[in-house]
């Protein structure tokens, strides 16, 4: 088996156990689109818990920075007006489709909520369209 | 103080994982979306490690009274199969393809210091203030 699937499998284990531990402790799903949401629109009393997740996740990319760089590797395949485009859209539907990846697609998937195996489903189908449609304009660079 | 330190580490442990995975790196996404080109089954492997912990841990976790830190469960409750979630989760692939980020990679990818995964966060906001925007307009009900 290629080196990059165990490492997906070891990795994708990480983030269940990461959210597992936010359930154990908190009893909250991991959701980044609706966690950003939560701190563009604040409430008092529900926005330092957001705040603290998200300092998390930039600290281990940090980490990961400075003991294995490769793995924040940016290497894109468009031009930087879609990429503007691209984060519009992901900004947009996500609070739209009420979660992304994270909140559906890892959570939701997993607690078997049938709305969250629709979404998933459906981004990726998405997406895979959209990935086409940049390869038969010739946009994909 | 407790909740905000536990926060913090399950965002440390999501990130190491997401990196260790390769998906913090458009390219493997893509590479999953590329159906037409050389198909990478990466982020397949990654949900599926994902699933099998969380799925297992889940229903063991549920089965307590409270969460250890709070006093109920925040779990989302709708179950509503509805044109917002089709459409939303549509809008949102096409810019999951056109970009190679979701959400969580581009805040993660604030180490890297290059500016496409910072533009993409910032336009992602933007997105969502635009949604925002729109559904006071049109008088549609919040999903909460």
């Amino acid at each position: 088996m290629p080196k990059e699937w165990l490492l997906g499998i070891a990795g994708g284990s990480l983030i269940g156990i990461a959210v597992s531990l936010m359930l154990l402790w908190n009893g909250r799903v991991v959701g980044i689109s609706g966690v950003m949401n939560g701190v563009l629109n604040p409430i008092p009393g529900d926005t330092s818990w957001r705040l603290s997740l998200l300092s998390g996740l930039i600290m281990g990319g940090i980490l990961m920075k400075f003991t294995a760089p490769s793995f924040l590797e940016v290497k894109f395949h468009s031009e930087t007006h879609i990429g503007i485009l691209a984060g519009v859209l992901v900004g947009f539907g996500s609070l739209m489709g009420g979660g992304c990846t994270s909140g559906h697609g890892v959570c939701g998937v997993s607690r078997l909520s049938l709305r969250s195996w629709i979404a998933t489903a459906v981004f990726s189908g998405s997406g895979m369209v959209s990935v086409w449609l940049l390869r038969s304009t010739g946009m994909f660079v | 103080m407790k909740t905000n330190i536990a926060c913090f580490s399950v965002g440390l442990l999501f990130a190491i994982g997401l990196c260790l995975s390769g998906m913090a790196q458009p390219a493997k996404i893509i590479g999953f979306l590329d159906i037409s080109g050389n198909w990478d089954p990466t982020l397949l492997f990654t949900m599926g490690g994902a699933f099998s912990v969380h799925a297992v841990t889940y229903r063991i976790i549920r089965k307590r009274k409270r969460p250890l830190l709070s006093p109920n469960w925040h779990i989302p409750v709708s179950r509503a199969i509805n044109p917002r979630l089709i459409f939303g989760s549509m809008i949102f692939g096409v810019g999951w393809g056109l970009g190679g980020y979701c959400p969580t990679p581009t805040v993660v990818s604030f180490a890297s210091l290059e500016s496409r995964p910072l533009v993409v966060f910032i336009s992602l906001i933007f997105g969502m203030i635009l949604y925002k925007l729109s559904i006071r307009n049109h008088g549609f009900k919040r999903n909460a």
